[in-house]
């Protein structure tokens, strides 16, 4: 059993990938980047206390579910979020909802996922897929960071789905029960590209936005003062956040300049955003040097220059100013 | 990125699957290209899986000491540490260093060892028992 007329769409990020597959299955079409934007996902955080595989964690977009919420608040979008305290009644509850002829997000732990690579199976809690069909006891899913649609059995979905610790998904299933089909975009693009904007420029606390990226590179500076293992996972960390499957590669950066051009087609080719979506493919190149750099020091026998890394990304961040003023350029003059 | 740049290096971690980057096409529309994996990437991936062996090496090496349970073992095995595991099960990492003692853990409830088997997808029975590795010990 399975829907009809599914398409799978291979997407860089699961949660856009999710939402915009399964809102142009219920006839919204709107591509992974529009959705990303809408949802002002682009972000950076550094949050030395909250420690994930004993890193800390950086972000360089929202929070896991900030997509769903603010799809769910910008598009007018009616969606439905169910998690579950037991597993039981949360696998039938998957069966009644496919029965029902509907395609459901879920957000899963990929250590668990067997059609992962054993490479890439750590202990993330928060990866999200659509189910969208069963044969027997293999759910048919449509993963967005894979090329294909695949298969999953029961078992494996089952304790995906269950797994506890932080972010745990307890479940969670989520559909819309009411999508419009026409909407002006054009409001919602601009309200979403002020938003993230100012709070990449603005944010009070060092943690997060531009200051998050340069207090960032003040910890790379002070990596010499630490034990040489730490340094090298802690810089592999870095890049790992940044490039790894999910990201659309140096860390959603592209992602975003693919929706600001799309945006700027919407706004009569406005100039303003197509310039600000060539300045991000250009910030996101320079994160792939940065990313190289951090790679060959890793390798490297000799000393690793801190110094050099840290410069590096505080000329990223100056690059990001510059990107965000040219966004508050373009708001301003569609108010 | 121009489409052209996009790495294309078929890293192992990818185990032969793409990746979608969004790259800029010759008519510089940025659009989804399948990328076979990018060697800056591997090397961190496999730095961080490294270092997860590394400590499943060591474990292993302690468990046939005789200086920690089988469980402590298995928690890195399982590319956990002692955060993960406490978060996934709910116990207080005190209590999960004692069951790490070999002497403590051979007598462990049913019920405690139940429960971590459950988040870790084994059987009680494979958790008291350390499986042959071909990891050298000195």
């Amino acid at each position: 059993m399975s829907v009809t007329n599914f398409e799978h769409t291979h997407s860089a990020h699961c949660e856009s990938g999710v939402m915009s597959t399964m809102l142009r299955h219920y006839g919204l079409n709107l591509s992974e980047p529009m959705v990303f934007g809408l949802a002002s996902a682009l972000s950076f955080a550094y949050l030395p206390f909250v420690k994930m595989g004993g890193m800390p964690l950086i972000a360089y977009r929202n929070l896991p579910k900030s997509i769903i919420k603010n799809i769910q608040k910008n598009l007018k979008v009616k969606m439905k979020l169910e998690t579950f305290s037991s597993k039981e009644q949360g696998m039938q509850r998957l069966d009644t909802l496919l029965l029902e002829g509907k395609i459901v997000g879920a957000q899963t732990s990929v250590y668990w996922l067997p059609y992962f690579p054993d490479e890439m199976r750590f202990h993330f809690n928060a990866h999200n897929l659509l189910v969208f069909g069963k044969d027997g006891d293999d759910y048919k899913i449509s993963d967005p960071v894979f090329e294909e649609s695949v298969i999953c059995d029961r078992t494996s979905l089952q304790t995906a789905r269950f797994t506890k610790g932080v972010m745990a998904p307890k479940g969670l299933l989520y559909y819309p029960t009411e999508v419009p089909t026409d909407l002006d975009l054009h409001p919602i693009i601009v309200k979403s590209i002020k938003k993230v904007a100012k709070s990449m420029l603005n944010t009070p606390v060092p943690i997060a936005g531009i200051k998050g990226m340069r207090y960032l590179a003040k910890s790379i500076a002070k990596l010499d003062k630490k034990d040489k293992r730490y340094a090298k996972l802690f810089l592999g960390h870095i890049v790992r956040m940044q490039e790894e499957i999910g990201t659309g590669g140096a860390g959603f950066r592209y992602l975003y300049a693919s929706f600001l051009q799309e945006a700027s087609t919407l706004f009569n080719d406005d100039k303003t955003l197509q310039e600000a979506s060539d300045m991000l493919l250009s910030i996101g190149d320079e994160f792939r040097e940065f990313a190289l750099m951090i790679a060959k020091a890793i390798k490297a026998k000799k000393d690793i220059d801190y110094i050099l890394l840290a410069d590096k990304l505080n000329a990223i961040a100056d690059e990001e100013v510059k990107m965000y003023k040219k966004l508050l350029e373009f708001c301003a003059t569609n108010r | 990125m121009d489409i052209d740049a996009v790495p294309q290096d078929n890293s192992s971690t990818y185990a032969s699957n793409k990746k979608a980057i969004y790259a800029k096409d010759a008519d510089g529309h940025v659009k989804v290209v399948g990328s076979s994996g990018w060697e800056a990437e591997e090397t961190v991936t496999k730095q961080a899986l490294y270092d997860l062996q590394e400590m499943a090496k060591e474990a292993y090496c302690e468990v046939k000491k005789g200086v920690k349970s089988p469980l402590y073992y298995h928690m890195y095995a399982m590319r956990m540490d002692e955060q993960l595991l406490s978060d996934a099960t709910g116990f207080f990492k005190w209590t999960m260093k004692r069951d790490f003692q070999p002497s403590v853990f051979a007598r462990i409830k049913e019920k405690r060892l139940a429960i971590y088997a459950e988040v870790m997808g084994k059987t009680s029975e494979e958790l008291k028992l350390l499986p042959e590795e071909n990891y050298e010990c000195n």
